[in-house]
Order: C-alpha cells, then structure tokens, then sequence
C-alpha cells in the first residue's frame, strides 16, 4: 500500500480538524514536533476525549450513597457492606474484534480486567454484550464463534469468572459487531487505589509486558511516509492477549497494594503511556517526565513517538517513593513481572518525552488531558426510517404454537449454553446462580459463604432503542433492574456503554442524545448512579449505522444469596402469578421481527409504577416465599412461560384472561406482546395468596399452575398445547445446530 | 491434617482449593520456587494454566523447584491430587500414566457431570463406595484422556481408573470415558473434575467433599 500523498496536512491524517489543531499550536506556543502531535492528536481523538458525548454525559446521575468512586477513575466502585467495596465497569472493543474477533474479544476482556485490578480491587466476574449480524451470514457465525472463543480463553486462563452476558443477532451489526466487556472486581475499602500522580520526585514505574508496535492507531501514519524506503516492521499490527503476563501483573499489583508500596496505580490502555501518564499526572496536579529510552522494548528500533502510543497489552504504569523501589522490585521479581523506572514525577505540570536524556516532547498536561475542544450536537429527529425492516421469518399467518417454537428458537432467544459453556463460571467459588438459572448472576461477597451477595446483569437491547432511543433506553435499565429484582438483589450502581454511529450525522446526534435522556431519567428512577462507562461512536458503514445499542450493567446487592430465585418452575402444584403493570406492545418485539415488520415507536414507560413492582418483587423474593422468579422479555409471556418450564423441566397450565374479544392479532399481542414490568413468579398456593394481599398497588394476577409436560396456555381464544421437551429443544438446540 | 496446595503462576483454582480444603482441616499455599513442602501430609496440585500453558499444558510446570519435592513425597506414599491442571502437570511429571490431549470439539467445556467412582483404594476415594456417582463440574481446554490401548487394558486390571464419567457425560473425547487415574501405588491421584468447586450446596453441589475430606496414605 502507498501511503497517502503529503498534500495533506499530517494533523489532518491523524484526525485532527484545522481549528483543533490551531488550538494546539496556541497551546504550545508554537508547531508541534511529531512526537507532540502523535500524543496530542490520540489524547484529542473521540476515544480518548469524548469531545461528543462528554456535554451529553455530564447530564447523567453520578450519586448515590452507595457510590465511593465514580466517574474519572479507571472504574467505579460502591460500598456492599462488610468494609467491602465492588468496582465495575463495561468498555467497548467493538473494531478490533470486527478486525480479528478471537483477539480484539480477548484483548477487550484483559483492558477491562487492568481497568478493575488497577484501582485495587481484585477481578471476580467478566460478563459480556455480543451483538453480530443474522446467523444465516457466514462471516457472522465466525465472528461469533471467534470472539466467544477470546472472550473465554482470557478470562479462563486468567482465572476469572465470566457468569452472565448476552447475545443478540440483527442485520445492522452484519459490519459493525460490537463486544462490549463488563468485569466486577472486590477490594477492602482500604485498597481501594486512586490514579492520581503525587509526591514531585517519585519514580514512575512501567510493569508488565514488552513495548512493541502492537496498536499504534492514527499515529501510524507518521510511520508510513517512511513505509516505501524502509522496512515493512514499522507496519503497525494487531495487539495480542497474554493472559498469563496480565495473571502475574494482577496478583503482583494487589500484592503491592496491599504492602502499601504504591503511591497510585493505572493501567495502559488507548493511547498507551501518552494517556496513561498524562492523565496521572493531570489528577494529580503534577508533571510527568518520561525517558522512552529506558522503556523496554519488544523491537528495538522504535521511534520515540511509537513507545508513547503502542498499544501493547498487559502493562500498568504505578508511582513509586524512592524509599520503596527496592522493594517493588523485589515484589515484581517475585512474580517474574518485567518492572522499570522510566521516569519521574515533576512539578512542571507538563508531560516531558526524553529519549536518552534529551526532550524529544514537551507538552502542558492541562492541554493534553482538559483543552480537547468539546463539540455540542445537532440532534435531529429523522424524517424518514433509518433502518429497513427486519427479513421475515415466518408467515404472517402462524400459529401462536408455531410462533412460540421459532421464537425460541430464534438466534437472539435461543439459550446460549453453546455460549457459556465454553467459560470458566465457577472459578474463584462465589458464583451461587450460574448463567441461565436466574436472571442475574449471584456471587457470594465472601467465599467462605457468609456476609451476604452481590448481582449483576448487563442489558441492552438496540431494535427497541431504534424504535424510540428514549424509551427503549429506559427500558434497558428497567430490564437490568428487573433481572436484579428477581434474585432480590437492589440496585447500588450502574455502568454503561454507548454504541452508537456517527454523531455528527444528525439523526444519530438525535439517538444519542435522547437515549442518554432516558439513561438519566431510568437511573434516577431506579437509584443507580452512573459510576462509569465508556462510548463507542462511529459505529458505521457504506451499509448504514448500528443500531443504537445502549448497555447498561447494573450492580445489586442481596442479603441472603440462598433466596435468590431462579427462572425454574419448581414443583408439580405450585400457583404462577403475573406481578406488574404489563402492557404489552407489538412494536419492536420479537414476533413482529419474525413476521418481518418495519420498526415502530415504543409506548411511553410509567417509571413510577415500575419502580414500585420492583421494590416488591424484590422484597417478595428477599421473604423467602417464591420458588421462582423471572421478567417478561423478548417474545413476551409466552416465552417467559416456556422458559420457567424448560428450566425446570416441568409443565405448566395458564390462563390469562386480559383479553376481551375473539380476535387472532389480540392473541398475538397477549401472548408474545413485549414491555417492561412483567414477572412470571411462582410459589406455593398460600405463598402466592399471601403475597397477593400484600400487593398494594402492584398488579399480581394469578395465571396458573405448574405440573404435567406440557405447557398449556390459553390468551385471549388462543389455545397453545406443547410439550415441554419440544420447547426445550427447540430453545437448547438452536444455536448449535445454527453455527454446525 | 494439613494439606498443601501448590501455587504456580497462572495457577486459578489454588485459592479454591485452600478454601475447600480448609473445612476439613489447616491448608496452607506451596509457592512454586520453594522446595520446602513444610510438613503437609497431604499435596493438591490445583487447576489453572500453569505458565500460561503456551507450551502444553503442564510441560513447564514439572520443571519447577517444588515439583522435585512433590515427587519425592510421591514416592514416599504421600497423598498427592492432581485436578485439572494438576492432572497434566502430574501426567508431564510422569507420576501419573497417559497423557491430557485437547477436548474433543476444541472448545474449552465447563459443565457439572457425573462422574463414577471406580476404584475407592485410593487415599482420595476411601469414604466413597465402587459404583458411588458423584456430582462435580468439569472446566477445562485439553482433558481428552489418552493412553495407547495396551496401557490402558493394564490401567483397568490394575485398578489404575479411578473415575469414569457417566454414560454420556463424557464432556472431552476421553477414551474409554476416563476422568481420573491413579499411579500404580494408588496415592498419587489426578482427576479433570473439580472437586474443590463441589463442597457447598450453595454453589452447585457438595460431592466433591467426599474426596478432600480425609486423605489418609495406606
């Protein structure tokens, strides 16, 4: 490949607009050297500055009494009780793993690790957001089959459990899958390790991995203008996971932590020691000398400019006393992790680059990390519709038993046990539900079993943001929170990642804009302030953009793990109830993708009444007396049903009788009809009736009960007869026979 | 009773071990460099990717300093479990027979199986009765059991099996549905089960404490 001709200006190759790049010059005082613009033009690029969407994201909620770190440090964390804090966070590795999923899945997975591990707390549980093109695409079964094989050979090798997640197919990710990676991680209070630089003097220590050309974004073309007459190693190429190098940096930077011989502590992630340094040193109201040439290097020929903004993984950059370098490099040594002093922390409040002793780079960190010009949108609404319908999958005139058997068989509802099965979700001997047993993944706080447990799910689900960003936003969080309710966990704080297209197209400025509003108004509602997350903008090609996919991850906290209830129906003559203000809607279901019909807006959500039914489901959970509960999701109560059967292998016999009239559309709206606030929950019989009279304004209808093989199910005139083992094979054995 | 559990690094399931181990006596961490097994009477050499297993999985690990002791303990008749990881590394060791090959659908499988009891003359398997199935979750890369067909016909007169899994639960191509052997002395024992994540009801299930409960050497 020629490189591009020099006509363009080099700041313009490295994104940098005309204006952004004036505003650097101003700040300097001058042109910047290569090395300046290299850093400057990462540290000012979308992925690092969030130049549009940090005015959106200011918007969100960021307190709460259970928050201790929130939004700025690597990740945030909330109290759960016993002097114990959760940190967590999700972040996006959506275009490397397009490029090679089996890498950038991996790599996704070892970034949100350091992120959780550098601020002290030690990484218990990885839960992923998948979403691909239709299965029937070959390149969409190999990305999935690929990235599910990263995401596990990360985290499995690296001993951290991955006990939830989920998984979603639609056309609009055929070219823009998106791998979004949430890890939880557990600390005393006391460890909790900010990143802010401090003590003028103090050395800076690079740990971990090689430096090697791994990653080197936009800077690359710096390189390329020498690619003719040189050497093809200056090509940047794609960073590679090791999670053993990441296992031995974890348990050496806790074991440094924990003897108290850091000052601060943060991982390398985008834009390498450039942000990592920068930011350090901007919190910490300091400036940041670096040698490059004292950083190891995996190839040694690399220019100053390369070293500050390779990608390679697995390194942590942390500061250190002079007093207590011996023993930091003792402790390093001990766990065989490569440790360095390559620079020192100033008083100068600029990030110095030195190569051997000479400045090379000399660059006002307040420039750096706070002057990248913040652009506001322009939202707006879309005149026309953004995206095609859905190709129909069934006849417009299938039965309601047909429709139940291809929706569960669907690639988006099918079970992913083809998924976790290849994940480690025992390790570490807290996890007390595992994936698909309950809505949410219960984890002990204390391995030894007592001192309660905490819940996580992540959630997201971008056909229904298309449909109404606002309302399909809020509906994320509520469904998180519903997953929460059901294993009796409550809400301390949520994290979130925002994929999206290209903002500066109006409609997508007008999706982001309005999710975020439902994102503020949702967390509100539920009590969990954002304490972190990530955004993914540009999600797009020739082919259209993504879907607006919001994720959210919400963080609970339960008092008695043994009450979590799962999605089973348990035993032969338990009573079913239905609990919540259910109004189901066809628009953005499931069904209506099936029977191939375009998007259509969402309903409005009463938050309030939504609030409500969680606090009592999940109180009716906390007392003990359900034996199982589970939100209605995609494919409507229909599918929850059948759900709660397969999962307990036994029969059920419902009636619902909100239907008034004979009418087939009617059927199909009760039945599969989609929205928040439903729970399938089930119970003894006296259980129930109790839990009814305690309802208050909650709505709880009882449907049924449990026993025999069949699910019979009566809505509206619709009568739907199955037997449970069908429903179980098709819901278990559609994605295998899919990816055959 | 003192178990020790060695730690290598990229070793995951040693803290799991320790804590299994701990409710049913003292169970203290061996570290990989020392040479010194501090008086255990009984040596779990735990999952995990030892040395990242870039290798093979186990090749490296043999090679460390407390490996040289864990088989001088071996030799001495002292109790030595191998799971998962551990049964490679034991395999690489040659204190155990045959050898760990990649799961027979080259993706990594976590599942619970059942898994037979078959040989109970083990200091591991002594409170389990022949025939005895126990549930125990499986989670591992490369546990396809191999060994040439000879040694296996001597493995099963010998006694040498000491686990099968259930008929149809094989989750790895094992032949001949092998999950767990034993040296021909029967006291060094390796197993792909986990039995360390099956001690608590709360957690899935609670079989696997029959075989940490009480390894006592012949």
């Amino acid at each position: 490949m020629s490189p591009p001709a020099t006509a363009e200006p080099r700041h313009r190759q490295l994104g940098l607009t005309d204006a952004e790049y004036e505003l650097i010059v101003e700040k300097l005082g001058r042109e910047p050297n290569e090395v300046e613009l290299a850093v400057f033009s990462l540290m000012w690029s979308e992925h690092c500055a969030y130049k549009h969407s940090k005015k959106l994201l200011r918007t969100l909620p960021t307190e709460g009494p259970a928050v201790v770190m929130g939004p700025g440090e690597n990740a945030g964390a909330v109290d759960v009780g016993h002097g114990m804090a959760v940190a967590f966070k999700v972040e996006s590795h959506n275009h490397p793993s397009a490029v090679e999923p089996f890498q950038g899945a991996a790599t996704g997975v070892g970034g949100i690790l350091r992120d959780v591990f550098a601020i002290g707390a030690r990484p218990i549980a990885i839960l992923d957001s998948l979403r691909f093109g239709e299965l029937d695409s070959a390149r969409s079964r190999f990305l999935l089959d690929r990235a599910v094989a990263g995401i596990g050979h990360y985290g499995n090798s690296i001993g951290v459990g991955t006990v939830g997640g989920e998984i979603y197919f639609e056309g609009p990710y055929e070219h823009n899958c998106l791998v979004n990676a949430m890890c939880l991680g557990i600390a005393p209070q006391e460890r909790l390790t900010r990143s802010a630089a401090a003590g003028v003097g103090n050395h800076l220590v690079l740990m971990g991995a090689l430096t090697g050309r791994d990653g080197i974004g936009g800077a690359s073309v710096l390189a390329s203008a020498e690619l003719d007459e040189d050497d093809e190693s200056k090509r940047p190429s794609v960073q590679i996971g090791d999670p053993f190098e990441e296992k031995k940096l974890l348990e050496c930077c806790l074991e440094l932590l924990d003897a108290g011989l850091l000052e601060s502590l943060q991982d390398l992630g985008a834009a390498g020691l450039s942000s990592s340094s920068s930011e350090m040193a901007s919190k910490g109201e300091v400036g940041i000398d670096i040698d490059v040439a004292l950083v190891p290097l995996r190839e040694a020929d690399m220019e100053p400019f390369e070293v500050m903004v390779s990608e390679s993984q697995e390194r942590m950059l942390c500061v250190v006393a002079p007093d207590r370098l011996d023993a930091v490099l003792a402790l390093c040594e001990k766990w065989e992790v490569r440790a360095t002093a390559i620079g020192s922390v100033t008083e100068s409040r600029s990030l110095r680059v030195l190569s051997g002793g000479e400045v090379v780079g000399d660059m006002p960190v307040e420039a750096l990390v706070d002057d990248c010009p913040l652009y506001d949108l322009e939202p707006e609404a879309p005149s026309a519709p953004i995206y095609p319908a859905p190709v129909a999958r069934v006849a417009a005139d299938t039965e309601p038993g047909e429709l139940l058997l291809a929706l569960l068989g669907s690639p988006s509802l099918a079970s992913k046990r083809w998924a976790f099965q290849q994940y480690d979700s025992l390790v570490g001997s807290r996890t007390a539900r595992r994936p698909e047993a309950a809505d949410a993944a219960v984890l002990l706080l204390r391995q030894e079993g007592e001192g309660g447990a905490i819940a996580v799910s992540i959630d997201g689900n971008g056909r229904r943001v298309a449909c109404a960003p606002y309302a399909g936003t809020v509906e994320a969080v509520l469904e998180c929170a519903a997953n929460l309710a059901c294993v009796g966990a409550e809400p301390l704080g949520l994290t979130n990642c925002l994929n999206f297209g290209n903002p500066e197209k109006p409609h997508i400025a007008w999706q982001l804009t309005e999710s975020v509003r439902g994102l503020a108004d949702a967390c509100r509602a539920v009590g969990a302030p954002v304490v972190g997350g990530n955004v993914s903008l540009y999600n797009e090609g020739a082919e259209g953009p993504i879907y607006p996919t919001p994720v959210v991850g919400i963080v609970g906290s339960l008092p008695d793990p043994r009450r979590a209830a799962g999605i089973a129906f348990a035993e032969e003559g338990h009573a079913i109830a239905l609990v919540g203000a259910f109004a189901p809607g066809l628009a953005g279901s499931e069904a209506s993708k099936l029977l191939g019909e375009p998007l259509a807006p969402l309903r409005d959500v009463d938050l309030e009444a939504h609030v409500r039914t969680l606090a009592y489901v999940r109180d009716a959970v906390r007392s003990g007396r359900l034996a199982s509960a589970h939100d209605v999701a995609e494919g409507g109560i229909a599918c929850a049903l059948a759900e709660c059967c397969i999962a307990g292998r036994v029969g059920a016999r419902v009636e619902w009788a909100r239907a008034r009239q004979a009418d087939p559309a009617e059927a199909r709206l009760v039945l599969f009809g989609e929205g928040p606030g439903g729970f399938i929950v089930s119970g003894a019989p006296e259980a129930l009736r109790e839990l009814a009279s305690e309802a208050g304004e909650t709505p709880f209808a009882m449907l049924g009960e449990v026993g025999g093989d069949r699910l019979e199910l009566t809505a509206s005139t619709a009568t739907l007869t199955l037997p449970v083992e069908s429903l179980r094979t098709a819901h278990e054995q559609a994605l295998p026979r899919l990816l055959q | 009773m003192k178990f020790g559990i060695v730690r290598f690094p990229g070793s995951c399931d040693e803290v799991d071990a320790q804590l299994a181990c701990s409710r049913f006596g003292e169970a203290e961490l061996l570290w990989h460099r020392d040479s010194d097994l501090r008086g255990v009477d009984a040596v779990i050499v735990p999952g995990g990717f030892s040395y990242g297993d870039y290798l093979r999985p186990g090749a490296i690990a043999r090679f460390s300093p407390v490996m040289a002791s864990v088989a001088d303990f071996a030799r001495d008749g002292g109790p030595v479990l191998g799971i998962c990881n551990g049964f490679q590394v034991l395999c690489e060791a040659g204190l155990l027979p045959g050898a760990l090959l990649d799961n027979a659908g080259l993706k990594f499988a976590c599942r619970q199986v059942e898994v037979v009891v078959e040989q109970t003359d083990t200091p591991f398997t002594r409170a389990c009765e022949a025939g005895e199935r126990l549930s125990i979750p499986t989670k591992h890369m490369s546990g396809r059991y191999y060994a040439p067909d000879e040694m296996l016909d001597r493995l099963e007169a010998g006694g040498q099996v000491v686990f099968r899994y259930a008929e149809g639960q094989n989750p790895n191509g094992s032949l001949r549905d092998i999950a767990g052997v034993s040296n021909e002395a029967g006291n060094v024992v390796g197993l792909m089960p986990h039995p360390e994540h099956a001690v608590d009801p709360l957690l899935g299930s609670a079989d696997g404490a029959k075989l940490l409960a009480e390894p006592v050497a012949a």
